[in-house]
C-alpha cells in the first residue's frame, strides 16, 4: 500500500466515522455495552477462580505421628511424606500447636481449654497438587510411610470442590461464548446499518472502476477506529465498575471474607483482552457487513 | 471500440430483454440509443459496463472481451467506460471538488495528479467556480455537468449516458448535450440512451432504435421516429 493510500484510507476512515455520527456512536455504544457486559462476567469468573484455586490451597490431609517415634522419626516421617506422588508441600505441626488452634476453634468454651497436649499427636499437614485423587494419596501415606499412625481427609469436601470449579468452568466458557456471539451479530447488524447507508457510495465507487480492495480499506479502518474507541471507553467503565463494586464488597460485614482481586495487577492483560476484542469486533463487523455490497 | 455479436440476454425472470442484437461503435462516434420503455437500452448499459453477463453471444468493449471477463478486469473496464445517469448519483456529503477527486482517488491517482486533473475538467463542463459546492446548492444542470465531470475525471476512451436530461428542462438539456458533443469532438466514444425525440433530432448523429430487444434501424442523422 502506497504512502498516499494509507493515509487517504485512515483520513476517510475517521472522515466517514465522524459524518455519520449517529451510527458510528450507536455502534461504540452498543460494543461498550457488549465488551462490559462480557468483561464482568469474565472477571466475576476469574475472580471465582482465584476464590476457588485459595480455598483449594487451604484443603490439606493431617497425616498423624505413631506417639512411639521420636523427634528424628519424626522428622524422618516428614522427609518421606513429601516424597510420596501428588504431595506438593507437607508442614509439621507439633502437639502443643494443634492444642493452641484445638483451643482457639473453642475460644470462650471451658470444657476444651486448658488440656494436656499430649493427648494429641504430632501431624504433619499435607497439601497436594490434585484435589481429586487426594483420598489415594492419603491412603498412599498411610500404607508406605512408616511411623503414619493414621490419616483425617475430607473427601467430601474435595469433591465439593472438583464439583464447583468443573461446574464454574463450563457455565463460564458457554456464557462468554454466547455473550461473544450475542455481541459479534448485534455489532455486525448494526455496522451493516451504516454500510446500508452507503451503499450509493459503494456503487458509485465500483462504477468507477475501484477495486474491492479500495473500497474496503476505509471501512476496515472505521471499524478498528470503532473497535479500538469502544475498547478504550469500555476498558474505563469497566475499571469504575469494578472497583465500585470491589469498595461496596470490602465495605460489607458479610462478604468481607471474599477476596477480590485488586485491578492494578490484572489491568494489563484485561485492557490487551479489550482491545483486542474491540479491534476484532469492530473490525470483523466492517469486513462482514461490507461484504455484500461489493457485488455491484 | 464497442462490438455487440448476437447478444442474447434472458434473465432469471423469464423475460427476454435482447433477442440476437449486433451492433459496432467504432472509437470517436456518437451515437444515439433510443427506444422506447422495456426495448432493452438499459440492458445493453448493465451489460457494457459489465454488471450482468450476456446468456449468449459476444460482448467487447475497449478491449475487454466481456463475454468471460475475470472478476478483477472489471475494474479496469469500468475505468475505461464513465457512466453519466439521469439521478446524477453525486455523494451529497461532498462537494464538487470531492466528489471528483473520490473518483480519481478510487482508481488510485495520486494527490499532485488529483490536483493537476480536477480544475482542467471543471473548466471543460464551465464549473470551474462552483468547486466547493455541495450538489444540493446546485441547480439540475449544474449537478449533470458535476457527473460528466466525474465520467470524464478518469480520462475513458467511452463514456455513455444514460437519459442523461431525463431530469432537466428543455433548455438546459439541449446545453448538456452540447457538452456531450464537445466531449465526443476531443476524441471520446460516445453512447447517449434516450427517449427524447426532439433532442435526437437536433444532431445529426449516428441513431441506434431499439424495439422489444431488437435492433429496428441504424443509420447516420436517420432521427428518431418514436412511435
Amino acid at each position: 500500500m502506497r504512502k498516499h493510500d494509507f493515509s487517504y484510507f485512515f483520513g476517510e476512515g475517521m472522515r466517514n466515522m465522524f459524518s455519520h455520527g449517529f451510527m458510528s456512536f450507536a455502534a461504540v455504544g452498543i460494543t461498550v455495552a457488549c465488551l462490559v457486559v462480557m468483561g464482568t462476567f469474565s472477571l466475576v469468573a476469574y475472580n471465582a477462580q482465584v476464590q476457588l484455586q485459595q480455598l483449594e490451597s487451604e484443603y490439606e490431609i493431617l497425616a498423624f505421628v505413631d506417639e512411639s517415634c521420636d523427634d528424628a522419626q519424626t522428622k524422618a516421617v516428614g522427609r518421606a511424606i513429601e516424597q510420596r506422588a501428588n504431595v506438593k508441600e507437607c508442614v509439621f505441626i507439633s502437639k502443643e500447636e494443634a492444642m493452641k488452634s484445638f483451643e482457639a476453634r473453642y475460644e470462650g468454651d471451658n470444657m476444651f481449654q486448658n488440656l494436656d497436649p499430649e493427648i494429641l499427636r504430632d501431624r504433619y499437614a499435607v497439601y497436594v497438587d490434585d484435589l481429586s485423587i487426594s483420598g489415594k494419596t492419603a491412603q498412599d501415606i498411610l500404607d508406605n510411610v512408616e511411623g503414619v499412625a493414621n490419616v483425617r481427609v475430607d473427601e467430601d469436601i474435595a469433591g465439593g470442590f472438583i464439583t464447583l470449579r468443573n461446574v464454574a468452568s463450563v457455565v463460564c466458557i458457554a456464557l462468554i461464548a454466547i455473550l461473544l456471539l450475542v455481541s459479534v451479530f448485534i455489532i455486525s447488524n448494526t455496522i451493516k446499518l451504516t454500510t446500508f447507508d452507503r451503499r450509493d457510495e459503494i456503487a458509485i465507487m465500483k462504477m468507477v472502476g475501484a477495486t474491492n480492495g479500495f473500497i474496503r480499506w476505509p471501512f476496515v479502518y472505521e471499524g478498528f477506529m470503532i473497535g479500538l474507541l469502544s475498547a478504550v471507553l469500555g476498558f474505563g467503565l469497566q475499571w469504575l465498575l469494578y472497583e465500585s463494586v470491589a469498595k461496596s464488597l470490602a465495605m460489607s460485614d458479610r462478604l468481607q471474607l471474599l477476596t477480590i482481586v485488586d485491578f492494578t495487577s490484572i489491568w494489563r492483560p484485561v485492557a490487551a483482552i479489550f482491545a483486542a476484542a474491540g479491534i476484532l469486533i469492530g473490525v470483523g463487523g466492517s469486513m462482514t457487513a461490507i461484504r455484500k455490497f461489493l457485488h455491484v | 471500440m464497442i462490438r455487440l455479436s448476437d447478444v442474447v440476454k434472458e434473465y432469471e425472470s423469464g423475460t427476454t430483454a435482447l433477442k440476437g442484437i449486433s451492433l459496432r461503435i467504432e472509437d470517436g462516434e456518437f451515437v444515439f440509443l433510443v427506444g422506447p420503455s422495456g426495448s432493452g437500452k438499459s440492458t445493453i448499459i448493465k451489460l457494457l459496463t459489465g454488471e450482468i453477463v450476456p446468456t449468449s453471444g459476444q460482448i467487447a468493449v475497449n478491449g475487454f472481451s466481456l463475454t468471460n471477463i475475470a472478476e478483477r478486469q472489471i475494474p479496469l473496464l469500468r475505468r475505461s467506460v464513465g457512466v453519466i445517469f439521469q439521478d446524477f448519483r453525486l455523494i451529497e456529503k461532498k462537494t464538487v471538488y470531492e466528489n471528483l477527486s473520490f473518483a480519481m482517488r478510487a482508481v488510485g491517482s495520486s494527490p499532485r495528479e488529483i490536483k493537476k486533473r480536477i480544475p482542467y475538467v471543471l473548466e471543460l463542463v464551465g464549473l470551474e467556480e462552483k468547486t466547493d459546492r455541495y450538489p444540493n446548492e446546485l441547480s439540475g444542470g449544474e449537478q449533470q455537468r458535476v457527473a460528466i465531470a466525474r465520467a470524464l475525471i478518469n480520462n475513458p476512451s467511452t463514456i455513455i449516458a444514460d437519459e442523461p436530461t431525463g431530469n432537466l428542462d428543455p433548455a438546459r438539456s439541449l446545453e448538456i448535450m452540447r457538452l456531450l458533443e464537445r466531449i465526443n469532438q476531443l476524441g471520446t466514444t460516445m453512447v447517449v440512451v434516450t427517449h427524447e425525440k426532439d433532442l435526437v433530432n437536433q444532431f445529426k448523429k449516428r441513431v441506434v432504435t431499439l424495439e422489444q430487444g431488437v435492433i429496428m434501424s441504424d443509420g447516420d442523422g436517420v432521427g428518431y421516429n418514436a412511435r
